[in-house]
């Protein structure tokens, strides 16, 4: 199992200030598949990614990426990150952009053109960030999460804002990649979304709901849709 | 650290100024507007000459200060340096390059202050024109390394403006520009003794009366590279991989 398992995490507790953001929680992304982690906004999705690439101050528990303690100078080259906010530089063109953070990571200069391709950004390789709309940004920042061979893509809502035929073509992107073999954690809050997911950790208030696949969880709740089965697995908790 | 990394930090913020011409032209030609404002309101080449070596080395510290810790503050709240942070770069690294991208836009600036000054404001001096470009750079680059530093104890960019006063106007009071360092009270001589500006002042009045190259001029020098070193040091020890 672990040496399937592309992340494991054991019991992770991250307070900020007076509040306790995660509650003990475990769970384990497997390699070469697309695992969602749903949940309302400020349930805790952004925390255990930042958990995850190793940029939290964590409490206590354990977070073992690709067989190395989360945050290991190893891993840096090996994970692909793409922060909720766009983390690009609003004054440089798309291809600036990308070639320094290439030269950082030390991809090929060919990387550039692969993942422009891959996001859809072709033509926009001269076009200064600030001056893209909305979706072209988060795409742009996305695009930077693939450069190099990363075997974990962690990836926070990286569909926000984009219409449903880019959000198709994203999809079935992670979609390759994971048949690929690569590891794919993706948060979002929209719920139609989860059943794009091999796998889905639903979260609420810094705990897991669930953590199952969609089909599964479907039945388990004797529902027919997945914002249903949520619905009813937090009432079934307060109810408990 | 990497020397191609850092290269590339440096080339993609000189890159991020060609998109911001207006702040490139400000940068490079405040300090000389404003030691041509200063010769008009002398209206003395004798007096500006006494007071401008002074305020080579104040005028390009001061913008350079506020310059790099408002650039820096950007990139700490942007998610861009938590996406660096993830990456392979060392933190020396990110303050090198940035160092080095500054430290060119400073050797610039001072280029251009200290021609106008000496081919049209009148400005003499006895010692080496080089030594004297060299001592401004110097001393804009520890402007850098301290707005470097600074940027760590800002949250925004309102807060990062209002270090300016904090960390450069005591300098500048105390440097020997306003009354001789050894006339001051023993506390203000002290005071004045421990900030890195006073001995970039002394090192240009230096030059500028003499030829000579003294013991206490290396000196002097050594303490301002020093004090700029020690300040990219800290400031690479307040950038955190891990935040809460």
């Amino acid at each position: 199992m672990t040496s399937s398992a592309a992340v494991e995490v054991t019991g992770l507790r991250v307070r900020r200030g007076n509040r306790l953001v995660l509650r003990d929680v475990s769970c384990t992304i497997p390699r070469g598949s697309v695992t969602g982690l749903l949940g309302p906004s400020g349930c805790g999705k952004t925390t255990l990614l930042r958990s995850v690439v190793g940029v939290q101050i964590v409490e206590s528990g354990e977070v073992t990426v690709l067989g190395a303690p989360a945050g290991s100078p190893g891993l840096r080259n090996r994970i692909g990150y793409a922060t909720q906010s766009p983390s690009v530089y609003a004054d440089l063109t798309v291809g600036q952009n990308l070639r320094y953070f290439a030269a950082v990571l030390r991809a090929p200069r060919s990387d550039v053109r692969r993942v422009i391709d891959e996001v859809g950004l072709g033509g926009h390789e001269e076009q200064l960030v600030s001056s893209l709309s909305g979706g072209e940004l988060s795409r742009t920042s996305l695009a930077v999460a693939l450069l190099g061979k990363p075997e974990l893509l962690v990836l926070d809502e990286p569909t926000v804002g984009l219409d449903p035929l880019l959000r198709d073509e994203l999809w079935m992107l992670f979609r390759v990649l994971a048949d690929r073999g690569v590891a794919l954690l993706v948060s979002s809050h929209v719920m139609d979304e989860a059943a794009r997911c091999e796998r889905l950790l639903l979260m609420r208030d810094g705990a897991f709901l669930a953590d199952d696949t969609p089909s599964a969880l479907l039945s388990a709740t004797d529902t027919s849709d997945l914002e249903q089965a949520f619905l009813s697995l937090v009432r079934a908790k307060e109810a408990a | 650290m990497n020397t191609s990394i850092l290269l590339a930090t440096t080339a993609r913020i000189l890159n991020q100024f060609r998109h911001d011409r207006r702040t490139v032209a400000l940068m490079v030609l405040m300090p000389s507007l404003l030691l041509i404002l200063l010769r008009f309101v002398f209206n003395s080449d004798q007096a500006f000459s006494r007071a401008a070596p002074a305020l080579l080395a104040v005028f390009p510290f001061a913008i350079m200060f506020i310059v790099t810790s408002i650039t820096t503050l950007r990139e700490r709240t942007t998610a861009t340096l938590e996406r660096l942070m993830t990456m392979p770069i060392a933190k020396l690294d990110l303050l090198f390059g940035y160092a080095l991208a500054f430290g060119i836009v400073a050797l610039v600036q001072v280029l251009v202050a200290v021609g106008i000054s000496l081919s049209w404001l009148g400005l003499e001096i006895g010692g080496s024109v080089w030594l004297l470009v060299v001592i401004a750079g110097l001393d804009a680059l520890l402007g850098t390394a301290l707005g470097l530093f600074a940027s760590a104890f800002a949250r925004t960019e309102f807060q990062a403006v209002q270090f300016m006063p904090l960390f450069v106007m005591p300098q500048v009071l105390l440097c020997g520009l306003f009354a001789p360092r050894e006339s001051m009270t023993p506390v203000l001589e002290w005071l004045s003794n421990v900030m890195p500006l006073s001995y970039a002042v002394d090192a240009l009045t230096a030059v500028t009366t003499s030829s000579d190259i003294t013991g206490e001029l290396v000196r002097n020098l050594a303490i301002v590279a020093a004090c700029g070193l020690l300040a990219l040091v800290l400031g690479a020890v307040t950038l955190r991989r891990r935040t809460p």
